[in-house]
């Protein structure tokens, strides 16, 4: 198809009701992605097929569609198109991202831009497919970027301001945008699709002939990737380089967000964290994914009874906004932190909760965190419970003193039925 | 076919070059040296775990002069569709570049095609992916200490079957054929210049091709590492290994296994393994068993042929 021809399809900006993950795959087709590889697990079905529909449909002109038989050959697959120089996108959750695991360390690893929208769902057994981001927080030391979204037009845009930060030369780091599984991704809501010119111009341009600088697949310049090094070669160089690039990565999410508002004008803080009515709060809350949306209500309605309370949604897993989470603590004189996720066994049984505990260790911040754990595999986490939740800290506040129902040190919250 | 003196004097262009890591008598080198004269620069190579990925060489050295993968062991099939989907996505952004003349090259050993890495080989078959998917079979895990495969034959001795293997080689060509690709075929370093042109063939054919080639291994087998052409030749005379191509379905005999269709023309499979200390534990029973086997395997391709006939 010549380039005129494929003017035909471009979009016009227009909003459109859809299922998360129908925003999923418009982002995809927004982003001018040129390979995607995909094998179906539920709640992420629907992101594939509306992708099938959009490029066997031709609506997607040049773009190949591989439907691979299992997640390894997924990211496989991936794993060696970006290699070729293409920008690349795929789409799972739980089971299938644990079976794509060693090669979601080879995409990173070979410092591929590759995105990966995670329709986040329990892990198994028993089977579960409800919202949990146990799934993309088991991946954390994998080398890739992840953030957690809250909203249908999130998704879109989350996935947009991603590839223009994996793909940044100083960073060549893949990454995922995860959102729970059925709660964002079967539920249908107004999103804006951007005018592609738009996104044209925010996006970088697809890679060109020559692929990306460090990886290429030419016969003019013959290159061996990846072979075996012996402990005295550059294998920890390479590994504290990844390191660097994902610490690097936080000011590029910063600027992302910002160049992202101005263009688009859509505002998510400074693309790490997104505070709502903290500046004044005595007690704040951080929470993740969907739930943030419910808990600004919460907050809203704690705040028409007097109490000063505020929030802060944090959006990137990886890298970890160390700055911000040393700031809001100390900002705040009770931090509440919501994981819809497990740690077994780390020091409170929450990914993110031990995560900020770490952050704030060796600093002069002596804010009393309380560890909360809700809506596992998806059960409901009701406005009424997550008021709870605040009126908790507001008690811990006000009293000084740790709530009573802890179960090693954390609040397990929700109808637990089991002590 | 291509003659002994012109290939001397033609095909004298390398791109697996000298100074690897090869073992003395290596057939994989052999196998790839030859596969690539025949497949030219315009080549990338998918190379999931196996001998091969220490072979070329270790960091900073590499021996290939073509664009070059290392890959998990599971991964080869399903990064070469990758490859392949990119090269087709690249010519279509770039019309005007070479992209439509790469080849997505996968050289696996037999443990990487025929255990690990059969889903994703499969996959990328049924899907007639536009790849070259190469087994080189030397019949058991080598480069991690000769553990048994599902490739390696009856019998044999490996550091995991102490007593010799109680099960039988797992016929992956076949499996290959009933996948209905445009392409199958059977190698042996023996034959050269029929791998070669089962290679040229292949280049030229859209789709998913399947090359399974034996690759005899000295250390592995236990037998001096300047037999191993000898050692792959007589894997082909007794018709332990049958050279072939089934090409859109339909077989046909390679040159060197043709005559063996008469039983009388095989020599007898004691010749074949008795210099091959893996098999130095094998009983009567079991010989005449491996024997069975074969003649089996023969009858069986007889029928096919005769059957085709009526195609």
């Amino acid at each position: 198809m010549t380039e005129s021809k494929q003017k035909d399809f471009i979009q016009p900006r227009q909003t459109k009701v859809v299922k998360g993950n129908v925003a999923t795959a418009y982002a995809a087709k927004s982003a001018r992605v040129q390979v995607i590889s995909a094998y179906p697990i539920t709640p992420q079905t629907t992101v594939v097929e509306k992708l099938s529909e959009f490029a066997d449909s031709g609506m997607m002109p040049g773009t190949q569609y591989i439907k691979v038989e299992s997640e390894h050959s997924v990211m496989a697959s991936i794993v060696g198109a970006s290699i070729a120089g293409t920008r690349t996108f795929t789409a799972t959750a739980g089971q299938g991202l644990f079976y794509m695991y060693e090669m979601i360390h080879w995409a990173s690893s070979s410092r591929l831009p590759i995105v990966t929208a995670i329709v986040s769902r329990g892990v198994a057994p028993p089977w579960n497919i409800w919202a949990d981001f146990t799934d993309v927080i088991a991946c954390r030391d994998t080398g890739w970027l992840s953030s957690f979204v809250a909203t249908h037009q999130e998704i879109y845009d989350e996935i947009l301001m991603s590839y223009k930060v994996c793909e940044d030369f100083d960073v060549l780091l893949p990454k995922f945008v995860a959102y729970g599984g059925f709660i964002l991704s079967h539920t249908s809501k107004p999103v804006i699709i951007e005018d592609q010119d738009l996104v044209d111009e925010y996006l970088p341009p697809l890679p060109d002939e020559k692929g990306w600088p460090h990886i290429f697949i030419d016969p003019e310049r013959p290159m061996m990737h990846g072979n075996l090094i012996m402990p005295s070669g550059f294998y920890s160089e390479f590994r504290l380089k990844i390191h660097d690039a994902m610490m690097r990565a936080a000011e590029k999410i910063k600027e992302a967000a910002k160049e992202f508002e101005k263009m688009f004008g859509r505002s998510y803080g400074n693309g790490l964290v997104q505070k709502y009515h903290l500046d004044d709060a005595d007690v704040g809350i951080m929470i993740y994914g969907d739930l943030a949306l419910q808990m600004e209500q919460a907050v809203d309605e704690l705040r028409d009874e007097g109490y000063k309370v505020g929030m802060v949604k944090l959006r990137h897993f990886r890298p970890f906004p160390i700055e911000d989470v040393q700031e809001i603590a100390k900002s705040v004189r009770v931090l509440g932190v919501v994981d819809r996720a497990t740690a077994f066994g780390s020091p409170t049984g929450g990914p993110v909760s031990s995560e900020v505990k770490a952050a704030l260790y060796n600093t002069d911040i002596k804010t009393p965190i309380l560890p909360i754990i809700s809506g596992l595999g998806g059960r409901e986490v009701s406005l009424e419970e997550q008021k709870d939740q605040l009126k908790a800290l507001v008690k811990m506040y006000e009293t000084g003193e740790l709530p009573e129902d802890l179960i090693h040190g954390t609040l397990w919250h929700g109808k637990l039925e089991v002590k | 076919m291509v003659s002994i003196k012109s290939a001397l004097e033609e095909l004298n262009e390398e791109y697996f070059l000298p100074g690897n890591s090869c073992c003395a008598g290596c057939g994989l080198e052999i196998a790839l040296r030859w596969a690539m004269k025949a497949l030219g620069p315009n080549t990338s190579l998918v190379a999931p775990a196996s001998c091969l990925n220490v072979v070329v060489g270790l960091w900073p050295k590499t021996a290939p002069s073509f664009p070059f993968i290392n890959m998990a062991f599971a991964a080869g099939a399903a990064a070469a569709t990758g490859l392949d989907a990119a090269f087709k996505a690249k010519g279509y952004k770039f019309p005007k570049g070479n992209w439509d003349k790469m080849t997505a090259l996968v050289f696996a050993g037999d443990g990487g095609t025929t255990d690990i890495g059969i889903q994703g080989l499969s996959g990328a078959a049924e899907r007639n992916t536009d790849i070259i998917y190469v087994c080189y079979d030397n019949e058991a895990y080598m480069n991690t200490g000769i553990q048994r495969s599902s490739s390696t034959p009856h019998s044999a001795i490996t550091t995991t079957t102490p007593f010799g293997k109680e099960r039988y080689k797992k016929d992956v060509p076949r499996i290959m054929e009933a996948h209905d690709i445009p392409y199958v075929a059977t190698c042996s370093i023996s034959e050269p210049l029929d791998l070669y042109e089962k290679f040229k063939k292949a280049k030229d054919i859209k789709g998913c091709r399947y090359i399974q080639i034996l690759a005899p291994c000295p250390p592995g087998w236990g037998f001096p590492a300047e037999d191993t052409v000898e050692m792959a030749r007589l894997a082909v005379k007794s018709g332990f290994w049958i050279l072939y191509e089934v090409e859109n379905g339909k077989k046909t005999l390679s040159k060197a296994s043709k005559r063996l269709l008469d039983p009388e023309k095989r020599i007898p499979l004691m010749d074949y393994i008795q210099n091959q200390k893996r098999f130095s534990k094998i009983s009567e029973k079991a010989l005449v068993e491996l024997q069975n086997r074969i003649d089996k395997q023969w009858k069986l391709i007889e029928a096919e042929l005769k059957c085709q006939e009526g195609f």
